[in-house]
C-alpha cells in the first residue's frame, strides 16, 4: 500500500520543490569567459522544438545562447527555454536510485533497485497475470526513449496495458486527422501561417502555450491577414484579433458547425475539390443544416454577425488557415470538435496549399514524435494500428518475434488509473509522467495510487506521484541524452547530448534497456546507445504513415531537420502533407466526418451553475515537476489564481484577491481571486500546474471522449463561494522557500523578475 | 550592428516575459534585468508593454548627472553609468521622461539598459529582441520594418512642450507621427457575448 513514507514537509527539504535562481557556478568572473561549448539542440518544453544552444561548462549547462540560423524560431525563445538551464545542476536532482522504507526514501545501488523492481514484477505476474502490470510513457520523451518504452512494455513485460501522457494532450486531434486524412500529423508547415488571407485560431492560447507561434500569426496580419480567435477567455493573442468569438466552454462544436452552415448557405463551398478530393460531403451538409447562426449564438453565446463575419472572411479566402489546440480536444466530444474543424477546411478547399490547411498545434516537448513510435495503448511503430494484421507481422519481424507475441491493444492512460482504482492492475511502472497532477479527479488518482502494489516512478526529480513510490529511478533529463524528436509541424529534430546525467543518475534508455535484461529479455534490448534504437526504429517505421526510413541524425544536422514521412535517404521529407488533394486513405481521397453535438460529461445546473475551464501560464510546463523550481519561472505566477469576471465576482461579494472556494462534484478547492473582465461573465478559469490544495484536477472529471479517450478537462460545472480566509494548502504545502500569496490584490502587475 | 535599429510595438506583446528573463541572464549585469514589462490595466485588458531605454538623442539622464557618468556613444547608445564615477544620486532615475534607470542600492550604481553593448559590438543583435517570441521588440534594418510591417515607425515624442528624439523607434498606426499608446482600450469579454448575463441568485 503505497503512501508518501513521510510528511510532505519532510520530503521536501530534501527534494523540493526549491527554487533555483543562480547557473551553476554563479554570476563571478568565470562566467564572463567563453563556454567550453555551444551545443545546438532544442528546447525540452512545448512542442514547437524551439532551436536553442545550450551553453556548457565543466560538465553542466551553465546558460543559453539563442540559435538564430535555426529556420523555426530563428533565435526567439519563451521564458521556459530561457531559463531551461537551471534545472540542470538543481539541488532537487535526483543522483541515484531511491528505495522507499518506512523511514523515508533511501539511496540504493542500481542492481538492488532494478533487481527489486523485476522481482515485484514477476511475482506479481505470477500471481494475477501479465496484464497486472501497466506502463506509462510520455510525450516529452525522445522519440527513442518512446520506442523503447513501448517496445519494453510489450516484450519485456508482455502487458498489453501501456500507454502515455498524450493521451492528456492531443489525441482528439490525431484521432479525427487519421479518421479524415489516414495520417496524424499537422499537414502544413508554420511557414504557410504568414501566407494566409485568413487565420482562424480555436481553443489554442498561442501567446501562452505556444508563444513563438504568435510571431505567425502576427505576421499573416502585417500581410494584410485577418485573425480570428474563438475563446472564452481573451488571451493574449486576442489583443490584436479582427474579430473575437467568445465561445461558452464546451461549444466550439456548434461554432463550428455555424460556420459550415453559412458557408454552405451562401455557396462559399469549393464544390470541384470536394467531388474530386473527399468522400461524405452529403450527409456532413445535411448535419449542418440544423446549425442556423441564431441556434448557434444561443448555444455558444456568440454573437449571430459575428459568426456570419466569421464565415464570410472564412469562404471569400483564397488561403485561410484552421488552427486549434487543446481548447477544443479535452472535451467528451474533443474528435467531433477537431473533425468540425477538418470539415470546414474541406469544405472551402483549404488544404495541401501553401497558406492553405487545418493544423494542430501539439502541446507537449515531443508530442508529435513521442505518439508516433508504439507507446499509445493501440498502436505500432510508424503509427501502425496494432489490431492490423500486416503491421504486426512487420513489427515482429524487425523485433524477432511472433506477430502472437505482441500483445493487443490495452488500457488507455485514465483507463489505467481506473483500473488501478478497481485492484485489476497492480503494479505501475511509469517514466515521464505526473498522474497525481496531470490526470482529472486527482482525488481518485490519489486513492488508486495508494492501492498499487508496486509503484516504479523514473524521474530526474520526486514528482508528486513519485512520493508513492517504491522504488525512484533517477533517470536524465533531456540535454543528457541524444535523440530525435517531432515538433508540432512534423519535423523531425536531433537532441544533441549536452552533458552526462549528475551522480549516480542513468540515461533513460539505460535504465529501461537494464530493466528488461533483468526481466530475462536482454536478447530484445541489445542497445548501447541511442542511435541504435533510433536505427531498429526506422526500421520497424518503413513502410508506415509515419516513416522515418530515410532520416538519419547527420541528415538531420545538415538540413536543419527532416518532415516525415521520408522514406528513403534521398527523400526530401514532406514539409505539407496532402499536395495536389492526394489524401493517405488507399482511395486517396479524404474523409467528411460527422460530428454530432453531445453535451458535456459535467453539465451545468442549478447547483453548479457556473462553467470551469483549465488551462496553462506561460511560465509553467504541464504538472510543473521541472519549471515549479525554476525560481524566475514560479516567481510571476507562483500559484493558481481563480479567474473570473467581475460581473460574477459581484454577484458573490468577491472583490481582487479575495480567497474563493471552488466546488464541483468532486472536490472544492480555495484560491485567490484575480477580477477580470477577460473572460466570460459564466466561466471561471483555473491554470492546472500545480499539486495539492492548489490543484485545478482536483475538480475536473474523468468523461472521456469514447474515442480519443480524452478526459474533458475543458469543461466542468462549479460553484463558486467567497472563503473566510487563506486556505490550508497556504500553511501546510507550501515548500519553504517559495513566495506566500499576497494578502493585496494580486492580479494587477506584473512582478519584476530578478535574482536573488 | 551597424545599419539596424531598434523597434518596440507593444501591441504586439503577449507579456511572456521571454525579454525579462533573457535580459537577466547576462553576464554584465549578472541575474538583475534591465527590461520591463507590465500590464497596461490587467482588469480591463490583457494587454502588456515592454519599457527598454530609449537612447535619447539628448538624454536627460546625463544632462542631470552631477558626476559626469553616463556617457552616449557614437552609435547614438546611452551606457550605464560608469561605476568610479556614480555616486547614486538618483537624479537620472527621477529624470528620466520614461522612467528607465534603476538605483542599485546594493551597488551603489545606476544601472540601465546599454542595448546590449556586449552583443551589438560583436555582430548580435540584443537579447530581449533576439528572443521576443512576438517580435514586440525588433532590432532589424529600416528597409525590413518597412517591408514586414503596417505600421509606422515614430521616434519623436512630445512630453508638454518638451521634445524628446529617440534612437529607439515605437510602432504606430500607418502614417502617424506622435507617439500614442492605446492604454485604457477595455477587452471586456461581456461586451462581445450574444446574451444578456443573468445575474446569479
Amino acid at each position: 500500500m503505497a503512501k508518501p513514507p513521510l510528511p510532505l514537509h519532510d520530503l521536501q527539504e530534501r527534494f523540493g520543490p526549491h527554487l533555483a535562481f543562480t547557473p551553476p557556478g554563479g554570476w563571478g568572473e568565470e562566467r564572463t569567459h567563453s563556454p567550453d561549448e555551444l551545443v545546438k539542440t532544442h528546447c525540452c518544453f512545448c512542442g514547437q522544438q524551439c532551436g536553442i544552444q545550450l551553453k556548457v561548462r565543466g560538465g553542466q549547462v551553465v546558460g543559453f545562447e539563442p540559435w538564430e540560423e535555426f529556420p523555426f524560431n530563428r533565435g526567439m525563445l519563451c521564458p521556459k527555454g530561457v531559463r531551461r538551464y537551471l534545472q540542470g545542476n538543481h539541488p532537487d536532482r535526483l543522483l541515484s536510485p531511491l528505495l522507499r522504507t518506512d523511514a523515508g526514501f533511501r539511496p540504493a545501488g542500481w542492481d538492488e533497485a532494478l533487481g527489486f523492481v523485476a522481482r515485484r514484477v514477476r511475482e506479481i505476474q505470477e500471481k494475477h497475470g501479465k496484464d497486472a502490470v501497466a506502463v506509462y510513457g510520455g510525450a516529452s520523451l525522445t522519440t527513442e526513449k518512446a520506442y523503447l518504452v513501448g517496445k519494453f512494455a510489450r516484450l519485456a513485460v508482455g502487458t498489453r496495458h501501456v500507454d502515455y501522457n498524450g493521451r492528456l494532450c492531443m489525441v482528439s486531434a490525431g484521432t479525427a486527422y487519421k479518421l479524415a486524412f489516414g495520417v496524424d500529423r499537422s499537414p502544413n508547415p508554420w511557414s504557410d501561417i504568414p501566407e494566409a488571407q485568413v487565420a482562424f485560431v480555436i481553443g489554442a492560447n498561442v501567446g501562452e502555450c505556444a508563444p513563438i507561434t504568435t510571431q505567425y500569426l502576427w505576421q499573416c496580419r502585417d500581410r494584410g491577414g485577418k485573425l480570428i480567435v474563438a475563446d472564452p477567455r481573451r488571451t493574449p493573442i486576442t489583443r490584436n484579433a479582427d474579430l473575437y468569438l467568445p465561445v461558452r466552454p464546451g461549444t466550439d462544436l456548434a461554432l463550428l458547425q455555424g460556420l459550415l452552415h453559412v458557408v454552405l448557405r451562401e455557396g462559399w463551398e469549393d464544390r470541384e475539390f470536394i467531388a474530386a478530393h473527399t468522400v461524405g460531403f452529403e450527409a456532413v451538409a445535411e448535419e449542418a443544416q440544423a446549425w442556423d447562426p441564431r441556434r448557434v449564438a444561443a448555444v455558444t453565446g456568440v454573437r449571430p454577425e459575428a459568426i456570419e463575419q466569421a464565415a464570410r472572411w472564412l469562404g471569400e479566402a483564397d488561403r485561410a488557415v484552421l488552427l486549434h489546440a487543446r481548447g477544443i480536444e479535452h472535451q467528451s466530444k474533443g474528435v467531433e470538435n477537431c473533425s468540425a474543424v477538418i470539415n470546414l477546411a474541406l469544405a472551402l478547399g483549404q488544404i495541401g496549399r501553401p497558406g492553405a490547411g487545418c493544423m494542430m498545434i501539439t502541446g507537449q516537448g515531443n508530442g508529435q514524435g513521442g505518439r508516433e513510435h508504439g507507446q499509445k495503448c493501440d498502436q505500432l511503430p510508424g503509427q501502425r494500428s496494432i489490431a492490423d494484421p500486416a503491421a504486426r507481422e512487420h513489427v515482429a519481424r524487425v523485433w524477432g518475434v511472433a506477430p502472437e507475441e505482441i500483445p493487443q491493444a490495452g488500457l488507455s492512460a485514465v483507463e489505467i488509473m481506473e483500473a488501478i482504482h478497481k485492484g485489476e492492475i497492480k503494479a505501475l511502472i511509469s517514466i515521464c509522467f505526473n498522474p497525481l497532477v496531470s490526470l482529472p479527479d486527482a482525488r481518485f488518482t490519489r486513492e488508486a495510487l495508494e492501492k498499487l502494489e508496486l509503484l516504479c516512478v523514473t524521474d530526474f526529480f520526486l514528482s508528486e506521484t513519485a512520493q508513492y513510490a517504491d522504488v525512484v529511478l533517477a533517470g536524465s533529463l533531456q540535454e543528457e541524452e541524444e535523440g530525435v524528436v517531432a515538433s508540432a509541424e512534423g519535423r523531425v529534430l536531433h537532441i544533441r547530448k549536452a552533458v552526462d546525467p549528475p551522480g549516480d543518475a542513468w540515461a533513460d534508455s539505460k535504465i529501461y534497456v537494464e530493466l528488461a535484461r533483468r526481466l530475462g529479455k536482454e536478447r530484445f534490448f541489445p542497445y548501447k546507445e541511442p542511435r541504435e534504437i533510433f536505427a531498429e526504429l526506422r526500421l520497424a517505421s518503413a513502410g508506415g504513415v509515419a516513416d522515418y526510413a530515410g532520416i538519419t541524425y547527420e541528415r538531420i544536422d545538415r538540413e536543419m531537420g527532416i518532415f516525415w514521412p521520408c522514406p528513403t535517404e534521398d527523400h526530401p521529407g514532406t514539409p505539407r502533407l496532402f499536395e495536389g488533394g492526394r489524401f493517405f486513405h488507399p482511395d486517396g481521397k479524404a474523409r467528411f466526418m460527422l460530428a454530432p453535438w453531445r453535451e458535456s460529461g459535467d453539465p451545468v445546473a442549478p447547483e453548479f451553475p457556473t462553467y470551469l475551464t483549465t488551462g496553462r501560464v506561460v511560465g509553467q510546463y504541464l504538472s510543473g515537476t521541472q519549471t515549479r523550481r525554476i525560481g524566475p519561472l514560479v516567481e510571476p505566477f507562483p500559484h493558481p489564481r481563480l479567474e473570473l469576471h467581475p460581473r460574477l465576482a459581484e454577484a458573490h461579494g468577491v472583490a481582487d484577491g479575495d480567497w474563493v472556494t471552488i466546488t464541483t462534484r468532486r472536490d472544492a478547492i480555495t484560491l485567490q481571486a484575480m477580477v477580470v473582465r477577460t473572460i466570460r461573465p459564466d466561466t471561471v478559469f483555473i491554470a492546472y500546474h500545480w499539486p495539492g490544495g492548489r490543484s485545478a484536477n482536483r475538480l475536473t472529471h474523468r468523461t472521456l471522449d469514447p474515442r480519443s479517450k480524452i478526459p474533458e478537462f475543458k469543461v466542468s460545472a462549479c460553484r463558486i463561494e467567497k472563503a473566510a480566509g487563506p486556505p490550508e494548502w497556504v500553511r501546510s504545502e507550501l515548500p519553504a522557500d517559495f513566495p506566500r500569496p499576497e494578502s493585496k490584490a494580486p492580479s494587477q502587475r506584473l512582478p519584476i523578475v530578478g535574482g536573488r | 550592428m551597424f545599419g539596424y535599429e531598434f523597434y518596440i510595438d507593444p501591441e504586439r506583446c503577449i507579456g511572456c516575459l521571454s525579454c525579462v528573463n533573457a535580459c537577466a541572464e547576462c553576464d554584465t549585469h549578472r541575474g538583475v534585468p534591465m527590461i520591463t514589462v507590465d500590464y497596461l490595466d490587467r482588469g480591463n485588458s490583457i494587454a502588456t508593454v515592454p519599457a527598454i531605454c530609449m537612447h535619447c538623442d539628448d538624454p536627460t539622464c546625463a544632462e542631470v548627472c552631477p558626476a559626469d557618468a553616463i556617457k552616449k556613444g557614437e552609435d547614438g547608445v546611452v551606457q550605464s553609468a560608469l561605476k568610479p564615477r556614480c555616486v547614486a544620486c538618483s537624479n537620472c532615475v527621477l529624470a528620466c521622461p520614461f522612467g528607465i534607470p534603476k538605483m542599485m542600492v546594493k551597488l551603489e550604481l545606476m544601472m540601465k539598459c546599454d542595448m546590449c553593448y556586449d552583443r551589438t559590438s560583436v555582430g548580435k543583435r540584443p537579447m530581449c529582441a533576439t528572443v521576443c517570441p512576438s517580435q514586440a521588440l525588433a532590432y532589424v534594418t529600416p528597409d525590413e520594418i518597412a517591408r514586414e510591417r503596417r505600421e509606422s515607425p515614430v521616434n519623436v515624442f512630445q512630453f508638454g512642450n518638451e521634445t524628446v528624439k529617440t534612437k529607439v523607434f515605437m510602432m504606430m498606426p500607418p502614417g502617424a507621427t506622435a507617439v500614442v499608446v492605446r492604454a485604457t482600450e477595455s477587452l471586456d469579454v461581456a461586451d462581445d457575448l450574444w446574451e444578456p448575463f443573468e445575474e446569479e441568485g
